[in-house]
Protein backbone atom coordinates (compact mmCIF):
# COMPACT_ATOMS: atom_id res chain seq x y z
CA UNK A 1 0.00 0.00 0.00
CA UNK A 2 1.38 3.38 -0.77
CA UNK A 3 1.23 6.31 1.42
CA UNK A 4 2.33 10.24 0.38
CA UNK A 5 3.83 11.67 3.81
CA UNK A 6 7.30 12.70 2.06
CA UNK A 7 7.15 14.31 -1.05
CA UNK A 8 10.09 12.12 -1.86
CA UNK A 9 7.94 9.45 -1.50
CA UNK A 10 6.94 9.36 -5.51
CA UNK A 11 9.83 8.86 -7.92
CA UNK A 12 10.32 11.81 -10.20
CA UNK A 13 8.57 9.56 -12.90
CA UNK A 14 5.93 9.02 -10.22
CA UNK A 15 5.35 12.51 -9.73
CA UNK A 16 5.29 13.68 -13.67
CA UNK A 17 2.72 10.84 -14.13
CA UNK A 18 0.49 12.19 -11.47
CA UNK A 19 0.85 15.60 -12.24
CA UNK A 20 0.00 14.43 -16.43
CA UNK A 21 -3.02 12.73 -14.38
CA UNK A 22 -3.67 16.51 -12.83
CA UNK A 23 -3.24 17.96 -16.26
CA UNK A 24 -5.57 15.88 -17.53
CA UNK A 25 -8.07 16.21 -15.03
CA UNK A 26 -8.09 19.63 -15.35
CA UNK A 27 -8.57 19.35 -19.63
CA UNK A 28 -12.18 17.48 -18.44
CA UNK A 29 -13.10 17.36 -15.02
CA UNK A 30 -16.34 16.08 -15.70
CA UNK A 31 -14.76 13.07 -17.46
CA UNK A 32 -13.79 11.81 -13.88
CA UNK A 33 -16.58 12.98 -11.59
CA UNK A 34 -17.34 9.52 -11.06
CA UNK A 35 -14.01 7.80 -10.29
CA UNK A 36 -14.32 7.25 -6.73
CA UNK A 37 -17.81 6.24 -6.52
CA UNK A 38 -18.40 4.81 -2.75
CA UNK A 39 -15.06 5.36 -1.68
CA UNK A 40 -14.69 7.63 1.56
CA UNK A 41 -11.39 10.21 2.75
CA UNK A 42 -11.51 10.86 6.10
CA UNK A 43 -9.75 13.98 6.80
CA UNK A 44 -8.29 14.14 10.41
CA UNK A 45 -7.48 17.39 10.95
CA UNK A 46 -5.71 17.97 14.39
CA UNK A 47 -5.15 21.81 13.49
CA UNK A 48 -6.88 24.91 11.94
CA UNK A 49 -6.94 24.41 8.10
CA UNK A 50 -9.60 25.84 6.71
CA UNK A 51 -8.13 25.85 2.56
CA UNK A 52 -6.19 22.58 2.55
CA UNK A 53 -9.48 20.50 3.91
CA UNK A 54 -11.30 22.35 1.77
CA UNK A 55 -9.49 21.20 -1.02
CA UNK A 56 -9.25 17.42 0.21
CA UNK A 57 -12.70 17.71 0.61
CA UNK A 58 -13.41 19.53 -2.58
CA UNK A 59 -11.31 16.59 -4.45
CA UNK A 60 -12.92 14.07 -3.41
CA UNK A 61 -16.46 15.19 -3.82
CA UNK A 62 -15.26 15.95 -7.69
CA UNK A 63 -14.70 12.38 -8.12
CA UNK A 64 -18.11 11.02 -6.92
CA UNK A 65 -16.79 9.83 -3.18
CA UNK A 66 -17.88 10.75 0.22
CA UNK A 67 -16.01 12.77 2.82
CA UNK A 68 -16.04 12.17 6.68
CA UNK A 69 -13.77 13.55 9.85
CA UNK A 70 -14.20 15.51 12.63
CA UNK A 71 -15.60 18.93 13.08
CA UNK A 72 -12.90 20.54 14.34
CA UNK A 73 -9.64 19.57 16.44
CA UNK A 74 -10.88 20.40 19.76
CA UNK A 75 -13.57 17.54 19.59
CA UNK A 76 -11.16 14.87 17.76
CA UNK A 77 -9.82 11.77 20.00
CA UNK A 78 -6.57 13.44 20.86
CA UNK A 79 -8.44 15.70 23.04
CA UNK A 80 -9.31 12.36 25.31
CA UNK A 81 -5.62 11.46 24.96
CA UNK A 82 -6.11 8.74 22.11
CA UNK A 83 -2.41 8.24 20.17
CA UNK A 84 -2.16 8.43 16.11
CA UNK A 85 -1.55 5.20 16.15
CA UNK A 86 -5.08 4.03 17.56
CA UNK A 87 -6.61 6.83 15.81
CA UNK A 88 -5.48 5.78 12.63
CA UNK A 89 -6.69 1.80 13.26
CA UNK A 90 -10.82 3.01 14.02
CA UNK A 91 -10.39 4.99 10.88
CA UNK A 92 -8.87 2.43 8.66
CA UNK A 93 -12.25 0.47 9.49
CA UNK A 94 -14.36 3.28 8.62
CA UNK A 95 -12.23 4.96 5.12
CA UNK A 96 -10.56 4.14 2.07
CA UNK A 97 -7.94 6.33 2.30
CA UNK A 98 -6.87 9.29 4.64
CA UNK A 99 -5.94 12.81 4.47
CA UNK A 100 -4.00 14.08 8.20
CA UNK A 101 -2.99 16.77 9.30
CA UNK A 102 -1.29 17.01 12.47
CA UNK A 103 0.63 20.00 14.49
CA UNK A 104 3.75 17.26 15.37
CA UNK A 105 6.01 16.68 13.11
CA UNK A 106 5.90 13.07 12.02
CA UNK A 107 2.52 12.38 12.90
CA UNK A 108 1.09 11.37 9.53
CA UNK A 109 4.66 8.97 9.21
CA UNK A 110 3.53 7.70 12.75
CA UNK A 111 0.05 6.95 11.65
CA UNK A 112 1.33 5.58 7.92
CA UNK A 113 2.72 2.46 10.12
CA UNK A 114 -0.66 1.58 11.69
CA UNK A 115 -2.84 2.31 9.04
CA UNK A 116 -4.59 -0.27 6.65
CA UNK A 117 -5.66 2.23 4.16
CA UNK A 118 -3.41 4.76 2.21
CA UNK A 119 -2.34 8.01 4.45
CA UNK A 120 -2.07 11.66 2.87
CA UNK A 121 0.04 13.96 4.93
CA UNK A 122 -1.79 16.81 4.49
CA UNK A 123 0.56 19.03 6.80
CA UNK A 124 2.74 18.15 10.05
CA UNK A 125 3.87 20.85 11.96
CA UNK A 126 6.87 23.01 10.29
CA UNK A 127 7.82 19.94 8.62
CA UNK A 128 6.68 18.81 5.46
CA UNK A 129 3.55 18.93 3.44
CA UNK A 130 3.74 17.29 0.06
CA UNK A 131 0.70 18.13 -1.58
CA UNK A 132 1.60 21.48 -1.51
CA UNK A 133 4.52 20.71 -3.30
CA UNK A 134 2.30 18.70 -5.73
CA UNK A 135 0.81 21.88 -6.26
CA UNK A 136 3.46 23.95 -6.33
CA UNK A 137 5.17 22.18 -9.67
CA UNK A 138 1.86 21.70 -11.52
CA UNK A 139 1.96 25.49 -11.29
CA UNK A 140 5.52 26.22 -12.24
CA UNK A 141 4.68 23.27 -14.65
CA UNK A 142 1.98 25.63 -16.86
CA UNK A 143 3.30 28.42 -16.09
CA UNK A 144 6.88 27.58 -17.60
CA UNK A 145 6.06 24.53 -19.66
CA UNK A 146 8.79 22.93 -18.09
CA UNK A 147 10.44 21.86 -14.15
CA UNK A 148 14.37 22.03 -15.50
CA UNK A 149 16.35 24.77 -15.63
CA UNK A 150 14.28 27.11 -13.30
CA UNK A 151 15.86 29.76 -10.68
CA UNK A 152 13.58 30.15 -7.89
CA UNK A 153 13.13 32.11 -5.34
CA UNK A 154 11.92 31.44 -1.88
CA UNK A 155 11.43 34.85 -0.03
CA UNK A 156 10.33 34.78 3.60
CA UNK A 157 9.85 32.43 6.65
CA UNK A 158 12.14 29.92 5.12
CA UNK A 159 12.73 28.26 8.75
CA UNK A 160 9.12 27.29 9.72
CA UNK A 161 7.89 27.29 5.99
CA UNK A 162 7.39 23.45 5.01
CA UNK A 163 5.75 24.02 1.86
CA UNK A 164 9.40 25.50 1.53
CA UNK A 165 11.39 22.48 2.24
CA UNK A 166 8.91 20.25 0.70
CA UNK A 167 8.88 22.18 -2.38
CA UNK A 168 13.05 22.23 -2.47
CA UNK A 169 13.75 18.41 -1.44
CA UNK A 170 11.50 18.25 -4.41
CA UNK A 171 12.85 20.48 -7.23
CA UNK A 172 16.25 19.39 -6.89
CA UNK A 173 15.43 16.07 -8.55
CA UNK A 174 15.36 18.53 -11.68
CA UNK A 175 18.01 19.47 -14.30
CA UNK A 176 19.55 22.89 -14.07
CA UNK A 177 17.42 24.31 -11.15
CA UNK A 178 18.96 26.89 -8.44
CA UNK A 179 17.17 28.53 -5.87
CA UNK A 180 17.80 32.04 -4.19
CA UNK A 181 16.98 31.68 -0.42
CA UNK A 182 15.73 35.16 0.66
CA UNK A 183 14.92 35.65 4.68
CA UNK A 184 16.21 37.35 7.80
CA UNK A 185 19.00 35.75 9.25
CA UNK A 186 16.03 33.89 12.36
CA UNK A 187 14.14 32.75 9.50
CA UNK A 188 16.96 31.22 7.65
CA UNK A 189 16.12 27.42 5.71
CA UNK A 190 17.76 24.73 8.27
CA UNK A 191 20.87 23.28 7.99
CA UNK A 192 19.84 20.33 7.26
CA UNK A 193 17.98 21.74 3.75
CA UNK A 194 21.44 23.14 3.33
CA UNK A 195 23.80 20.51 4.22
CA UNK A 196 21.59 17.18 2.54
CA UNK A 197 19.84 17.91 0.41
CA UNK A 198 21.03 20.88 -1.23
CA UNK A 199 24.92 20.65 -1.27
CA UNK A 200 24.27 16.88 -1.00
CA UNK A 201 22.85 16.96 -4.44
CA UNK A 202 25.16 19.38 -5.78
CA UNK A 203 22.27 22.32 -6.36
CA UNK A 204 23.49 25.91 -6.91
CA UNK A 205 21.91 28.21 -4.11
CA UNK A 206 22.32 31.49 -2.88
CA UNK A 207 21.45 33.36 0.91
CA UNK A 208 20.31 36.69 0.68
CA UNK A 209 18.80 39.14 2.57
CA UNK A 210 17.72 41.26 -0.24
CA UNK A 211 14.42 40.92 -2.20
CA UNK A 212 14.56 43.91 -4.58
CA UNK A 213 18.65 42.74 -5.60
CA UNK A 214 17.28 38.94 -6.19
CA UNK A 215 14.22 39.79 -8.19
CA UNK A 216 15.53 40.43 -11.79
CA UNK A 217 17.19 37.02 -12.21
CA UNK A 218 14.17 35.01 -10.82
CA UNK A 219 11.75 32.51 -13.07
CA UNK A 220 9.73 31.62 -9.81
CA UNK A 221 9.43 34.06 -6.64
CA UNK A 222 7.88 31.57 -4.09
CA UNK A 223 6.15 34.28 -1.47
CA UNK A 224 5.76 33.01 2.27
CA UNK A 225 3.64 34.10 5.34
CA UNK A 226 5.42 34.18 8.62
CA UNK A 227 3.19 31.63 10.31
CA UNK A 228 2.50 33.12 14.00
CA UNK A 229 1.69 30.05 15.46
CA UNK A 230 4.90 28.57 15.01
CA UNK A 231 6.44 31.38 16.99
CA UNK A 232 7.36 30.38 20.73
CA UNK A 233 7.63 34.30 21.46
CA UNK A 234 5.20 36.57 20.22
CA UNK A 235 7.43 39.39 20.08
CA UNK A 236 9.96 37.30 17.49
CA UNK A 237 6.64 37.38 15.38
CA UNK A 238 5.56 41.14 15.20
CA UNK A 239 9.77 41.82 14.63
CA UNK A 240 10.28 39.51 11.96
CA UNK A 241 6.61 39.44 10.46
CA UNK A 242 6.79 42.05 8.03
CA UNK A 243 10.31 41.62 6.93
CA UNK A 244 9.67 41.02 3.23
CA UNK A 245 6.00 42.69 1.27
CA UNK A 246 5.90 42.25 -2.23
CA UNK A 247 5.01 45.38 -4.02
CA UNK A 248 4.21 46.35 -7.79
CA UNK A 249 7.76 48.95 -7.49
CA UNK A 250 9.27 45.10 -6.92
CA UNK A 251 7.32 43.47 -9.57
CA UNK A 252 8.55 46.04 -12.09
CA UNK A 253 12.16 44.99 -11.07
CA UNK A 254 11.35 41.31 -12.73
CA UNK A 255 10.89 39.22 -16.09
CA UNK A 256 7.89 39.57 -17.63
CA UNK A 257 7.61 36.15 -17.42
CA UNK A 258 8.58 35.30 -14.08
CA UNK A 259 5.57 33.89 -11.81
CA UNK A 260 4.45 34.46 -8.30
CA UNK A 261 3.52 31.77 -6.10
CA UNK A 262 1.86 31.77 -2.68
CA UNK A 263 0.98 28.34 -0.75
CA UNK A 264 -1.71 31.34 1.20
CA UNK A 265 -2.95 32.31 3.00
CA UNK A 266 -1.36 35.37 2.72
CA UNK A 267 -1.94 38.46 5.54
CA UNK A 268 0.25 41.25 3.94
CA UNK A 269 3.23 40.26 2.23
CA UNK A 270 2.08 40.43 -0.85
CA UNK A 271 0.22 43.73 -1.98
CA UNK A 272 -3.31 43.75 -3.11
CA UNK A 273 -2.23 45.53 -6.22
CA UNK A 274 0.12 42.44 -7.00
CA UNK A 275 -2.89 40.34 -7.41
CA UNK A 276 -4.00 41.95 -11.08
CA UNK A 277 -0.44 41.56 -12.27
CA UNK A 278 -0.44 38.40 -14.98
CA UNK A 279 2.98 36.67 -13.43
CA UNK A 280 0.75 36.41 -10.03
CA UNK A 281 -0.42 32.43 -10.21
CA UNK A 282 -1.47 31.86 -6.47
CA UNK A 283 -4.79 31.56 -7.56
CA UNK A 284 -4.29 29.56 -10.11
CA UNK A 285 -2.37 27.77 -7.70
CA UNK A 286 -5.62 26.86 -5.49
CA UNK A 287 -7.26 25.29 -8.53
CA UNK A 288 -4.75 23.27 -9.58
CA UNK A 289 -4.23 22.42 -5.93
CA UNK A 290 -7.98 20.33 -6.06
CA UNK A 291 -6.61 18.47 -9.35
CA UNK A 292 -3.44 17.50 -8.11
CA UNK A 293 -5.75 16.12 -4.92
CA UNK A 294 -8.24 14.37 -7.30
CA UNK A 295 -4.78 12.74 -9.19
CA UNK A 296 -3.31 11.83 -5.99
CA UNK A 297 -6.35 10.01 -4.16
CA UNK A 298 -6.98 7.93 -7.81
CA UNK A 299 -3.41 7.12 -8.15
CA UNK A 300 -3.63 5.81 -4.11
CA UNK A 301 -6.61 4.24 -4.53
CA UNK A 302 -5.50 2.94 -7.99
CA UNK A 303 -8.55 3.81 -9.84
CA UNK A 304 -8.23 3.57 -13.27
CA UNK A 305 -8.13 6.56 -15.56
CA UNK A 306 -10.88 7.30 -17.82
CA UNK A 307 -8.82 9.72 -20.27
CA UNK A 308 -5.98 7.60 -19.96
CA UNK A 309 -3.67 7.94 -23.18
CA UNK A 310 -3.95 4.93 -24.88
CA UNK A 311 -0.97 2.82 -25.01
CA UNK A 312 1.36 3.47 -28.77
CA UNK A 313 -0.71 6.82 -29.20
CA UNK B 1 49.12 3.82 38.83
CA UNK B 2 45.95 1.75 39.58
CA UNK B 3 45.87 -1.61 38.48
CA UNK B 4 43.33 -4.02 37.40
CA UNK B 5 43.22 -7.86 36.70
CA UNK B 6 42.98 -8.38 33.11
CA UNK B 7 40.48 -10.60 31.98
CA UNK B 8 40.33 -13.95 31.19
CA UNK B 9 37.20 -13.89 29.05
CA UNK B 10 35.45 -10.89 27.67
CA UNK B 11 35.71 -7.40 26.36
CA UNK B 12 37.38 -4.15 26.74
CA UNK B 13 36.20 -0.67 25.65
CA UNK B 14 39.27 1.19 25.64
CA UNK B 15 39.97 4.94 24.28
CA UNK B 16 37.06 6.14 25.93
CA UNK B 17 37.10 10.20 26.43
CA UNK B 18 37.94 10.66 30.28
CA UNK B 19 35.26 11.56 32.60
CA UNK B 20 32.43 9.68 30.17
CA UNK B 21 32.31 5.98 30.81
CA UNK B 22 29.70 6.26 33.51
CA UNK B 23 27.11 7.77 31.30
CA UNK B 24 27.96 5.29 28.72
CA UNK B 25 27.43 2.67 31.17
CA UNK B 26 23.65 3.12 30.93
CA UNK B 27 23.65 3.46 27.40
CA UNK B 28 25.37 0.55 26.83
CA UNK B 29 23.17 -1.35 29.07
CA UNK B 30 25.73 -2.23 32.13
CA UNK B 31 23.96 -0.12 34.66
CA UNK B 32 20.91 -2.25 34.36
CA UNK B 33 22.57 -5.70 34.48
CA UNK B 34 22.60 -7.47 37.61
CA UNK B 35 24.97 -10.23 37.30
CA UNK B 36 28.28 -9.13 34.97
CA UNK B 37 31.27 -8.34 36.23
CA UNK B 38 32.30 -5.27 35.33
CA UNK B 39 35.58 -2.86 36.18
CA UNK B 40 35.40 1.05 35.22
CA UNK B 41 38.33 2.49 35.00
CA UNK B 42 38.31 6.34 34.73
CA UNK B 43 40.71 9.01 34.11
CA UNK B 44 43.63 6.19 33.31
CA UNK B 45 47.07 7.67 31.72
CA UNK B 46 47.10 7.64 28.14
CA UNK B 47 49.72 8.45 25.21
CA UNK B 48 46.98 8.30 22.28
CA UNK B 49 44.35 10.69 24.23
CA UNK B 50 45.21 14.49 23.63
CA UNK B 51 44.44 15.40 26.86
CA UNK B 52 46.71 12.72 28.49
CA UNK B 53 43.56 10.91 30.13
CA UNK B 54 40.75 7.86 28.88
CA UNK B 55 38.45 5.89 30.68
CA UNK B 56 38.04 1.42 30.14
CA UNK B 57 35.49 -0.32 30.59
CA UNK B 58 36.05 -4.20 31.10
CA UNK B 59 32.92 -6.64 30.98
CA UNK B 60 34.36 -10.20 32.07
CA UNK B 61 32.08 -12.75 30.62
CA UNK B 62 29.41 -13.38 28.30
CA UNK B 63 29.13 -9.53 26.36
CA UNK B 64 26.48 -10.36 23.96
CA UNK B 65 23.79 -8.54 25.79
CA UNK B 66 25.63 -5.20 25.66
CA UNK B 67 24.28 -2.44 23.52
CA UNK B 68 27.85 -1.72 21.50
CA UNK B 69 26.04 0.16 18.90
CA UNK B 70 25.70 3.42 20.32
CA UNK B 71 29.40 3.59 20.67
CA UNK B 72 30.54 4.30 17.13
CA UNK B 73 28.19 7.63 17.17
CA UNK B 74 29.34 8.51 20.77
CA UNK B 75 33.00 8.54 20.12
CA UNK B 76 34.72 7.37 16.88
CA UNK B 77 37.89 6.67 19.02
CA UNK B 78 36.51 4.21 21.14
CA UNK B 79 38.21 -0.26 20.63
CA UNK B 80 36.42 -2.50 21.35
CA UNK B 81 39.37 -5.33 22.29
CA UNK B 82 37.60 -9.70 22.39
CA UNK B 83 39.25 -11.24 24.94
CA UNK B 84 39.70 -15.08 24.95
CA UNK B 85 41.95 -17.25 27.40
CA UNK B 86 43.68 -13.98 28.45
CA UNK B 87 44.71 -13.10 24.67
CA UNK B 88 43.17 -10.33 22.94
CA UNK B 89 41.75 -11.83 19.73
CA UNK B 90 40.20 -9.61 18.01
CA UNK B 91 40.13 -5.68 18.21
CA UNK B 92 38.03 -3.41 16.10
CA UNK B 93 36.61 0.34 16.39
CA UNK B 94 32.76 -0.24 15.99
CA UNK B 95 30.90 1.17 13.26
CA UNK B 96 28.20 3.52 13.06
CA UNK B 97 24.58 1.09 12.64
CA UNK B 98 22.31 2.30 10.22
CA UNK B 99 19.25 2.66 13.35
CA UNK B 100 19.52 3.66 16.80
CA UNK B 101 16.54 2.34 18.29
CA UNK B 102 15.73 3.42 22.38
CA UNK B 103 18.83 4.39 22.66
CA UNK B 104 18.50 8.67 22.55
CA UNK B 105 15.55 10.52 22.74
CA UNK B 106 14.67 13.36 20.25
CA UNK B 107 14.97 16.74 21.85
CA UNK B 108 12.40 18.03 19.03
CA UNK B 109 9.15 19.37 21.02
CA UNK B 110 7.34 19.51 17.92
CA UNK B 111 8.45 16.17 17.26
CA UNK B 112 5.53 13.46 17.21
CA UNK B 113 7.51 10.87 19.31
CA UNK B 114 7.50 13.60 22.21
CA UNK B 115 4.13 13.35 22.83
CA UNK B 116 3.25 9.61 21.56
CA UNK B 117 2.90 6.67 23.62
CA UNK B 118 4.58 3.88 23.47
CA UNK B 119 6.33 5.62 20.12
CA UNK B 120 9.94 4.39 19.83
CA UNK B 121 12.74 6.77 19.63
CA UNK B 122 14.40 5.88 15.93
CA UNK B 123 16.76 7.83 14.32
CA UNK B 124 18.62 6.64 10.75
CA UNK B 125 22.03 7.49 9.86
CA UNK B 126 21.70 9.91 6.58
CA UNK B 127 24.05 9.79 3.30
CA UNK B 128 26.26 12.38 5.42
CA UNK B 129 26.74 10.64 8.68
CA UNK B 130 24.66 12.33 10.59
CA UNK B 131 21.60 10.50 12.45
CA UNK B 132 18.19 11.98 11.90
CA UNK B 133 14.83 11.21 13.87
CA UNK B 134 12.99 9.25 11.55
CA UNK B 135 9.52 11.60 11.99
CA UNK B 136 10.68 14.63 11.94
CA UNK B 137 14.34 14.51 10.59
CA UNK B 138 16.09 16.57 13.29
CA UNK B 139 19.40 15.87 13.86
CA UNK B 140 20.68 13.69 16.59
CA UNK B 141 22.35 16.04 19.76
CA UNK B 142 24.45 14.01 22.20
CA UNK B 143 26.05 15.21 25.17
CA UNK B 144 29.02 13.48 24.93
CA UNK B 145 30.49 14.93 28.44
Amino acid sequence: MRHLIDPLDFTREETDALLDLASRIREDPAAYQEVARYKKLATLFYEPSTRTRLSFEAAMLNLGGHVLGFPSENVSSATKGESVADTIRVVSCYADIAAMRHPKEGAPLRASRYSRIPVINAGDGGHQHPTQTLTDLMTIRSRKGTLNGLTIGLCGDLKFGRTVHSLIKTMVRYEGVRFVLISPEELRVPDYIITDVLEGSDIPYAETRSLEESMPGLDILYMTRVQKERFFNEEDYIRLKNSYILTRDKMALAKPDMAVLHPLPRVNEIALDVDDDPRAAYFEQVQNGVYVRMALIMTLLGLPDPKAPKEGV
Amino acid sequence: MLNIDEIQNGIVIDHIKAGTAVGLMDLLGIKGNRSASVALIQNARSHKSPTGRKDIIKVEGDSSWLNLDVLAYLDPNITVTTIHDGKPVKKEKPQPPRRLVNIVRCRNPRCISSIEEECDQIFELSANGKYRCIYCEQELQVNRD
